[in-house]
Formats: structure tokens, sequence, C-alpha cells
């Protein structure tokens, strides 16, 4: 089977614009949860988030891409294009013909979805605009980034909750993998924080009010972000051949479904998706060095988590470092899995293991070295990055540092 | 009459990313580069700007009960459903 190597990565997340900068807020610990703010927020009892500050749609796209571009879309075009630039690749021909685009994504254009509803239950109107199904639909992103960059391979979105990203780069990693293709743009984008999306997720009261702390004693719940992350996933060969700069392998990975309970987490169904990821990897355990955490500060995930965490690993997971980065980013749902990526490059690439920051008490029910509060430097082989879904739906990746 | 008719021009310009100059009565939506979605774009900022329901169905635009031939035929379109809808 072909290897496989990320050879572009973008972003654009509650802690930065580009990946430079999301991986030095990570290195520093920096928090990008505050104040939400947008119409009627007023009206929640949940007003903290993830948002993405300081971006102007109007100074990257025009008017009539706006017109058809929900905020999720342009997330995935901003990531997109840092990731293709980096990766230096131009599609046209053969390549064209076959490489694809495979994204997560869980509550598609839900601003639109809540700006239309708003005008005709709300305001009585009755005539929308003619792009909002266009515009709303999961797949939207996909495909706009398969028409700006000529991908014409196989291109489709993946939802799966919390989990989508994963098991969107999960695919993307097996048809590379399997020689479908040489190359793959993968990764997943959300965009929810509006009135009526952030509604629906205070009514399950699994929100925190105050900050997102993981794997601490007096953790709360979780706090939801915004944002996307794409990367190119491409054949080791097909990269060394045009000297291309490899940013990590990735060697493997893992899907389990709990089928268990519609919200409750399993410790076997994370486990499975562990132990799976190793095997798929060929790799012992203890060459694990750090482990991304679904980690998502609620009291059933963590705990659970790391219950599934001590099963898999044995002795060695007192010895291996596992940290969840919603501390600083939030839990961006269908793109969280794509974001946390960026954290295990930093550790395989750059020796640099994020933080759990918000870390305030030790909780016995999550004994682990969970990296409180400060980025540590070490040296990682493998890492892996968890995402366990509402809907029972793990997806685990594995991945190797490149040298 | 001619301040509807200069509305019209205005939302097609717009739509074609022209100056309202560049657009004649004569101009057809092909000439000004306007494809199905802009047409059906056009269409509810005409609605929008002058509430009024234009009868057009994208899968049959040759058999809707409104021209759009050209900016021309358009205008008279909008302005015969100002009447009758006001």
């Amino acid at each position: 089977m072909t290897r496989v190597v990320i050879t572009g990565a973008g972003t654009i997340n509650p802690l930065g614009a580009d990946v430079p900068a999301t991986l030095e807020a990570m290195r520093e610990g920096r928090c990008g949860i505050g104040e939400l703010e947008f119409r009627d927020v007023e009206r929640l009892s949940i007003r903290i988030g993830g948002q993405v500050r300081g971006y102007d749609p109007e100074t990257v796209f025009n008017r009539q891409q706006l017109a058809l571009y929900d905020r999720f879309t342009q997330f995935t075009l901003v990531a997109a294009r840092q990731a293709i630039a980096q990766a230096g690749l131009d599609f046209k021909g053969e390549l064209a013909a076959r490489a694809g685009v495979i994204l997560g994504n869980s509550g598609g254009g839900m601003t639109t979805l809540d700006d239309n509803y708003r005008s005709v239950y709300e305001e009585g109107k009755n005539r929308v605009h003619p792009f909002v199904v266009p515009k709303l639909m999961n797949n939207a992103a996909a495909s706009h980034l398969s028409m700006e960059f000529n991908l014409k391979g196989p291109t489709f979105t993946v939802s799966t909750a919390c989990a989508s990203s994963n098991h969107a780069m999960a695919q993307a990693f097996q048809m590379v993998h399997g020689g479908i293709t040489p190359v793959m743009v993968t990764g997943g984008s959300e965009s929810m924080l509006c009135f009526g999306g952030v509604k629906a997720w205070e009514g399950l009261r699994v929100m925190s009010r105050d900050a997102c702390r993981p794997f601490s004693a007096n953790r709360n719940g979780m706090v939801q972000g915004e944002g996307a992350a794409v990367y190119i996933f491409e054949e080791l060969e097909h990269a060394r051949k045009r000297g291309a700069e490899i940013l990590a392998e990735v060697i493997g990975f893992a899907m389990t479904s709990d089928a268990a309970d519609i919200v409750m987490p399993s410790k076997q169904g994370a486990a499975r998706a562990m132990a799976g990821a190793l095997r798929d990897a060929r790799v012992d355990r203890e060459e694990v060095g750090y482990i991304n955490a679904h980690g998502t500060g609620t009291a059933a995930n963590d705990k659970t988590e790391c219950a599934a965490v001590a099963d898999v690993f044995g002795a060695h997971s007192d010895r291996l470092m596992i940290s969840s980065t919603k501390s600083m980013h939030a839990h961006l749902i269908g793109a969280t899995g794509a974001v946390e990526l960026l954290a295990c490059i930093m550790a395989l690439r750059d020796g640099v293991i994020a933080p759990t920051i918000g870390y305030e008490e030790p909780d016995p029910e999550c004994a682990l070295d969970v990296v409180p509060n400060e980025a540590r430097e070490a040296r990682v082989e493998v890492a892996l990055s968890n995402a366990f879904a509402f809907g029972g739906l793990n997806a685990v990746l594995a991945l190797r540092r490149f040298a | 009459m001619s301040s509807i008719q200069d509305r019209v021009i205005e939302i097609i310009a717009e739509q074609a990313v022209l100056e309202p100059a560049d657009v004649t009565l004569d101009s057809t939506l092909e000439d000004l580069g306007i494809d199905s979605l802009g047409l059906v774009e056009s269409i509810f900022a005409i609605e929008e700007a002058f509430d009024i329901s234009v009868p057009f169905n994208a899968n049959e635009p040759e058999k809707s009960d409104f021209d759009i031939s050209s900016v021309r035929a358009i205008v008279a379109g909008i302005d015969r459903l100002i009447a009758e809808q006001s």
C-alpha cells in the first residue's frame, strides 16, 4: 500500500487566521473563547464561544461569491487556499481528473438557515433569496473548493457530528493509500454560531457558561467554536518527486460505532477505535507519545475517554501525553478533528505538545498527563487524534513523525 | 415610468458587474453575461425592489408569463406587474 503524507495545511479558527498563528497560540496556551457577538445573543443563556474574529469576508470574496458562500464555505476556501499554496500543487490534466475533496461538516449553512427562517417566520416575509438552498447544503463547501481548484475526482461531504472531519480525513487517507488518487484535499469546516445554532445546543444542557476545562475536576461542559482546517494528503512518492515539504505521515485509522446510545459515550467504542488505529498503522502502543483527545470538557466524555486510554495503553498510559486543545479553540463540531490535527502535526514536526488550558483541579477519573496549562517540548514518534461523536460514531487517526 | 426603468437597469447592471450606462434597452441577458443563476437572482432583486411577484419558472422560461428576451421586455413586464399588483 502507498504511504500517505501531508504536504499542505491551512486553517482559520478562533486561535488564528492561518497555521503559523494557530500553532503560536497553541504553544502559548492562548484562549480563543470569548463573549459571543451576533443578533439576539441576549436571548441565549449560553453566551460564550470560539468565534472567528477580525475576519472581513468582503476583503476575501467578491459580492457574487458572498451571495453563494455561507460562512462555513468561506472558512473552507480560506483554509484550502493556504493548504494548496503550501503544497504548491497545480491541478490539471491527469492529476485534476483524479484528485478530489472530502470534507467533514455537521450543521451545513446554519447561519443561512437561521437568517432565512427569521425572515419568513419572524418578519413574515414571503420571499427568500434564490440561493438559500445552494448556500446551506452541507456539500456546498466541498463543491466550491472543487470548482475553485479544478478538482474532478471523488468529492463529497461526511457528516458524523463531532467526528465528521476525522471520518472525512480517514476516507481521504484510504483513497490515497489504496492508489485511487495520488492527492486528496481533506479536512472540515463548521459555522453554527448563530442564535438558532446555539439555542439548539443550549437545549441539551451540556454547554458551559464560563469556560471549557477538559479533564479538570471542576469542568462544567463544552463550548462551541467555528472555523475550518484543510490538508493535502499525498502519495509519498508523488510528494518526493516534486520535492514537496512533508509535514507528517498519516499511517492509519479506525472507525467504530458504539451501537449503544445517541448521546452518551462508550468506553468500549472509544477503546476499539484507538486500538484499531494502532493495528491499522502497525505500531506498538509504546510508540505513541501524544494523543490529541476528543476532550470536550463534559463530565461524561472526559472520564470515559481517559478510561478508554487506560484500557488500550495499560501501563504506557502513564507515560504518554494527552491534551485537549478544545480548551483553547472550543469545540468546532464537524471541523474539530481537522483543526486538532494541527496539534498532532506540531507535536510530531516541531516537538511541541499543545497544552490543556483552564486546568484547575485534578480529577481522579482523568488521572493522565493532560499537559496542564503550559505547552511542553517533547520528541514524539507517533500521535493519535481522537474524535467521538454524538450518535456513538468514533474515528481515530494515527500519524507518524516524518524524518 | 423612467424611474422604474432606471431601477431595473441598475439591478441588471449590478448583476452583470457593469455600469448602468453600459446596459441598453436592446441588450439581452446573454449579451450582458447573465446566466440562469444570475437571472433568478435579478428577478429576486426586482421583486424586492418593487414589492411585486414575478411569475417566472426557471424550468421553462419560455412558457413563463414574463418576457425576458431583452431589457426592454423586462422593463415592460415589470411596468405591467406593478400596475396589476398595486
